[in-house]
């Protein structure tokens, strides 16, 4: 993951939080918070934060997540395993 | 992340503190004329006995100079992340090794979001872009968003875009941008040590064209990146003087991968000495309750409500969440606050 593929989005190249068919990532290695490997070390720092913030990493696949919070949501979208969403 | 609830319980006040107040009520509440600093940092520097009188004063002016209404106003990200500022707590800028990633909305999206915020009773839709300053791209999607909430929903439309160009201050009146945020973050003396991509007078010169412009203008800051109780107070002065019609007051939310990303959440009691100082630095302003509120002050929300503060940010941030528009709502009700509404805006 590098910081070229953070900035090449377009302005309808991110996911709709509105009407983007949501599919649930299923779980779970990695921390969705932090990256890290979910079965090494504690998260529940993660966990708690993790209420107040959308997910930031893919369970699936730890790649980092293209992130739309809307006053009332959000849509997570990773590149392989597709759109999470409040 | 909720810090625990606190009691804050009245007590006898020393001589100092209790002329203070006195003084104090004096000028804010009877004439109407905020603190200068050397006053706003003697009502920082209070002890936490005389938090509870501090508080209900603040209250009170807030009453007598602003009413008991409050503003609601929901806000959006419309580009998100890969900013090329350095602002140290800001998890959107492109110089950190922060998760968030790159991320544009589109303009349905953006109309849906303004109706779900003028949903909650929301005057005030604020569109936010994470950049230095507005480039063309970014100004026609601005332009067309901003056209496209404004034929579908009743709503104030403000901008948040970066330092601009006279010209561009220009373009956002003819498009009917309501307000425009632009904040100082901090103290000029401190604001070298908060950002280096840019100044703190090249903010000021964009809060001014906004001004002279006719544009509402909302500046705040962010509370707890390092500034002493001294350049809290610089601040209070510098926004006092700008005479903004909106402070937002935001508390430092730690982003993990940002320079700031280790620094303690400010202490509760710290928070809403704060809030009462900027409320009695600035007695007629809407002070706005903004990112950071929910891990500083926890179940103290109402204080500060009863504390100074006049309008809130309801739903989520830009990159973080907040509480549900329900749980503000209920507490506006509670506190038997009205909601402004839009004709009062006008």
């Amino acid at each position: 993951m590098t910081r070229n593929e953070d900035q090449v989005a377009g302005p309808h190249d991110g996911p709709s939080p509105y009407r983007a068919g949501a599919v649930q990532v299923a779980p779970v290695g990695y921390c969705d918070r932090c990256g890290e490997p979910a079965a090494t070390g504690s998260h529940d720092r993660c966990a708690a934060a993790r209420a107040l913030e959308p997910p930031r990493y893919c369970p699936t696949c730890r790649r980092r997540l293209v992130v739309q919070v809307v006053p009332t949501g959000w849509t997570a979208r990773c590149a392989e395993h597709g759109v999470t969403a409040s | 992340m909720t810090p625990p609830v606190t009691t804050i319980s009245p007590a006898v006040l020393p001589a100092d503190a209790a002329g203070l107040l006195a003084t104090t009520r004096q000028q804010v509440l009877l004439e109407g004329r905020g603190l200068d600093e050397r006053q706003v940092l003697a009502v920082l520097e209070l002890a936490d006995e005389a938090l509870p009188e501090l508080l209900a004063l603040a209250h009170e002016v807030r009453m007598r100079w602003c009413g008991p209404e409050v503003e609601v106003e929901g806000i959006v990200s419309l580009k998100t992340g890969g900013c090329p500022e350095d602002c140290h707590f800001c998890s959107q800028s492109g110089k950190f090794e922060s998760p968030v990633r790159s991320a544009w909305l589109d303009v349905p999206s953006l109309v849906e979001a303004a109706k779900a915020t003028a949903a909650t009773g929301a005057t005030e839709f604020c569109i936010v872009a994470a950049v230095r300053g507005p480039d063309t791209r970014l100004m026609t999607q601005v332009r067309e968003g901003v056209a496209a909430i404004r034929a579908a929903v009743d709503i104030n439309v403000a901008c948040s875009l970066g330092m601009l160009t006279q010209e561009q201050v220009d373009e956002l009146v003819a498009m009917g941008v309501h307000r425009y945020n632009h904040n100082l973050e901090t103290a000029r003396s401190h604001f070298p040590n908060v950002v280096t991509t840019h100044s703190w007078d090249e903010r000021l010169d964009t809060c001014r064209m906004v001004r002279a412009a006719g544009m509402e203008l909302c500046c705040g800051a962010i509370i707890g990146v390092g500034e002493s109780l001294a350049q809290r107070a610089e601040l209070a002065a510098q926004l006092a003087a700008l005479e903004p019609d909106e402070v937002p007051l935001n508390f430092l939310n730690p982003r993990p991968g940002t320079p700031f990303g280790d620094l303690p959440p400010v202490e509760p009691r710290e928070a809403l000495r704060t809030i009462a100082a900027f409320r009695l630095a600035m007695p007629r302003t809407i002070l706005r309750y903004a990112g950071g509120r929910e891990i500083t002050l926890g179940d103290l929300a109402d204080k500060g409500m009863l504390g100074g503060i006049n309008a809130v940010i309801v739903g989520n941030y830009l990159t973080t969440l907040g509480q549900s528009p329900d749980v503000d709502l209920a507490m506006l009700d509670r506190l038997s606050m009205p909601i402004k509404s839009l004709q009062a805006t006008l």
